[in-house]
């Protein structure tokens, strides 16, 4: 216990209602990290496989995918590594569709904590985003393993990925942002997001490469940041003979779109959560 | 925790040997706050009915919870904020812990807050204590580091250290407020705000609280206190702040803000039920036109104060002659229990109540009755052969004594109260 008596004056300061942060960065900080954590431990420290399970759920999507399109459907024959193509593009989009899934509610699961506590709001999206990117570090190092053994080539470009990493954890932590503060209004958000990432994984470049794709397709296709940044991935880390997506988007001012939306999801994402901040304790 | 007995004599009052803070500076400052809940009628909670209704604005009802309030609590204050259930005190609570925003006025607030709005909140039922309070204690702004400096000085506060490794789970709820409250007085913030909670948790554990209040009081730190419970602000409070109807009705020492608070209280509740059976004889020759309480003042009330004189009345009307009349007055309580009567039977040789005349019956009584809600009745008999029962007023009209808080049983009579402690050897 140490109050300090007979201390200065302490600064009066204004309590202006709650926020989406506020508090300090550091508790900010502390509070998305440990909530980020305990939440990793509790989904998977209480089953028996534990961890294991957080591994299998892209392993075994892409075991089937990998049969039913290589071996089936003679896919991805004429694509280069295609096998460690399509399990990073997974990962990654694993990570994706896993945290903005779990960001739709939320914000209303953890009423009680918006409700009774003054705690800064926008943890409660981030830490879930936080959450999925611990299991995106335990997938990516499984990733990594694999395609060393499969013979993919270690290059210099390698440590690129971080920056591709980054920007997809901010173009999710954007989306996370947007629906878990318009699920506090409008509760169909859930079903409508559920179809739209199955919408997004088709859409994607993660079971086809850009090229495949007719040329017309491509700038379409191109637009959407995440499917930027999959084909980035696959330049930089699998085949250094990809398109890359500056290319794929159609050069210059193509490329700019999938640029821009990223920066506006991620400026709307955080505009929106802060102006509904204040407000979705009574909402609720 | 009304079954806790006070400390000390009786009526002694526990504001003796509470020491003033040295007035400094205000610890929280409010100004002119305004809080208006809007409640839909109609919740729009998808898209499908704002896509069909595009144009029809949601409908609001505006709840204007707290109008105009403006205090201050000073540094080192044990404050107590009291008032009827939806007054808007947990309102304001919220506003000054920064969970709601205010529409209007300003709140500032000096020092670290610790709210304490509701047990256990962000306590996860699947970890163990010692990352429970971890967590909660980053909530209440401490660095993980710090959490766990203080981790053994809460559980032994809660006294859980046998029980660190437990799910939370499998805690009994009193295990969690032990734990709740003690994550809070041990976070060390300056000012405190804290929503009647301790009403859970057994009484040892409650001894143990107001034991904590009183030595955070002491230690200087800033205490805002919601309750409903006026013997804690008579106890600990500083000053104390009633609200009702969303405005501050008082603010000023404990006492007088309990009275006025019970006052109200009552008030309310006499208002609520007016029941009264009246029974009225067939074929009367008499009827009991008035029945009612008056204060020592001569005014007709229906909320008395105890320890002060109460006159009851009644009026009997009488249309035929009834011989050797004989007037009974009693009061119920709200169990219909006997607590009190009288009777004018002393008397036989009454003269008959001839038609025409009005009887005016009326008691003097010191007011000894306990706090709490009761019935007049009134009945006219004549006792001439057999005793006939010519008008009967029963359970009529309710009046509310108030005050006597320390009391319970039908009847507060004068006493005092004496505990001899003696060690055996």
């Amino acid at each position: 216990m140490s109050v300090e008596t007979g201390a200065a004056l302490p600064r009066a300061r204004e309590i202006h209602g709650p926020a989406a942060y506020g508090g300090g960065w550091r508790r900010f900080w502390h509070l998305t990290w440990l909530i980020a954590v305990t939440d990793y431990r509790l989904t998977y420290f209480g089953s028996v496989l534990g961890y294991l399970w957080a591994l299998m759920r892209p392993l075994l999507l892409f075991g089937v995918l990998y049969v039913v399109f290589s071996k089936f459907l003679r896919f991805g024959d004429t694509i280069q590594y295609y096998r460690d193509l399509l399990l990073i593009n997974i990962v990654l989009y694993t990570f994706f569709s896993e945290a903005t899934g779990n960001a739709v509610r939320s914000v209303v699961n953890r009423e009680s904590l918006v409700r009774k506590m003054h705690f800064p709001r926008m943890v409660i999206p981030l830490s879930v985003v936080v959450t999925s990117m611990l299991n995106l570090a335990a997938n990516l190092v499984a990733v990594l393993v694999f395609i060393l053994i499969d013979g993919v080539k270690p290059r210099w470009t390698w440590l690129l990925i971080p920056v591709v990493l980054l920007l997809l954890v901010a173009f999710t932590a954007g989306i996370a942002m947007i629906l878990s503060a318009l699920y506090v209004s409008y509760r169909d958000v859930q079903p409508i997001w559920a179809v739209f990432t199955q919408l997004i994984f088709y859409g994607t470049p993660i079971l086809y490469v850009i090229d495949t794709v007719p040329s017309q397709l491509q700038k379409v296709l191109m637009a959407n940041p995440l499917a930027a940044l999959l084909e980035q991935t696959r330049k930089w880390l699998i085949d250094s003979g990809a398109p890359g997506f500056v290319q794929a988007a159609g050069g210059f001012p193509w490329w700019l779109i999938p640029v821009v939306i990223l920066v506006f999801v991620c400026t709307f994402g955080l505009w929106l959560f802060n102006h509904e901040a204040p407000r979705i304790a009574e909402r609720l | 925790m009304a079954e806790l007995a006070p400390p000390g004599p009786v009526g002694a009052g526990a504001t003796s040997g509470r020491t003033v803070p040295k007035r400094r500076y205000a610890a929280i400052e409010v100004r002119d706050l305004e809080k208006t809940f809007r409640i839909p009628r109609q919740q729009v909670n998808t898209f499908k009915e704002r896509a069909l209704h595009p144009f029809r604005r949601a409908r609001y009802e505006e709840l204007n919870v707290l109008r105009g309030i403006t205090f201050d609590v000073l540094e080192g204050e044990f404050f107590g904020i009291v008032g009827r259930n939806g007054s808007g005190k947990s309102t304001l609570l919220k506003c000054l812990a920064g969970i709601y925003r205010s529409d209007a006025g300003s709140i500032r607030v000096a020092g670290r807050i610790s709210p304490f709005i509701e047990l256990g909140v962000g306590f996860n039922p699947d970890l163990t204590a010692r990352e429970n309070v971890v967590i909660n204690a980053v909530m209440m702004g401490l660095t993980p580091r710090e959490a766990r400096a203080r981790f053994d000085q809460v559980l032994e506060f809660a006294e859980l250290q046998d029980f660190v490794d437990l799910k939370l789970k499998n805690y009994s709820s009193g295990m969690q407020v032990r734990l709740a409250f003690a994550v809070m007085v041990q976070s060390g913030a300056e000012i405190l705000l804290i929503d009647e909670v301790l009403a859970v948790g057994d009484a040892a554990f409650q001894q143990r609280c107001f034991d904590e209040f009183l030595r955070l009081r002491d230690e200087g730190r800033t205490i805002v206190l919601v309750t409903h419970d006026m013997t804690i602000v008579d106890r600990f409070c500083h000053r104390a702040m009633l609200i009702t109807g969303g405005e501050i009705e008082t603010i000023g020492a404990p006492g007088q803000v309990g009275a006025r608070y019970l006052e109200r209280n009552f008030e309310a509740m006499s208002q609520r039920s007016e029941t009264t059976q009246e029974s009225s004889v067939a074929g009367a020759s008499a009827e009991i036109a008035e029945i009612w309480v008056e204060n020592d003042a001569g005014m007709r009330v229906e909320t008395v104060p105890h320890g002060q004189p109460l006159h009851l009345h009644a009026r009997i009307d009488v249309h035929g002659r009834v011989q050797e009349p004989i007037v009974d007055i009693w009061v119920d309580d709200e169990n219909g229990a006997r607590v009190f009567a009288t009777s004018t039977r002393p008397w036989p040789e009454a003269p008959p109540a001839e038609a025409g005349q009005s009887l005016h019956v009326r008691v003097d009584l010191d007011n000894r009755l306990a706090g709490g809600r009761y019935h007049i009745g009134c009945s006219l008999l004549s006792g001439s052969a057999t005793l006939a029962v010519v008008a009967l007023v029963n359970r009529h009209k309710p009046f509310v004594v108030y005050g006597s808080s320390h009391v319970f049983g039908l009847v507060a009579i004068d006493h005092e109260l004496h505990v001899d402690r003696e060690s055996s050897a």
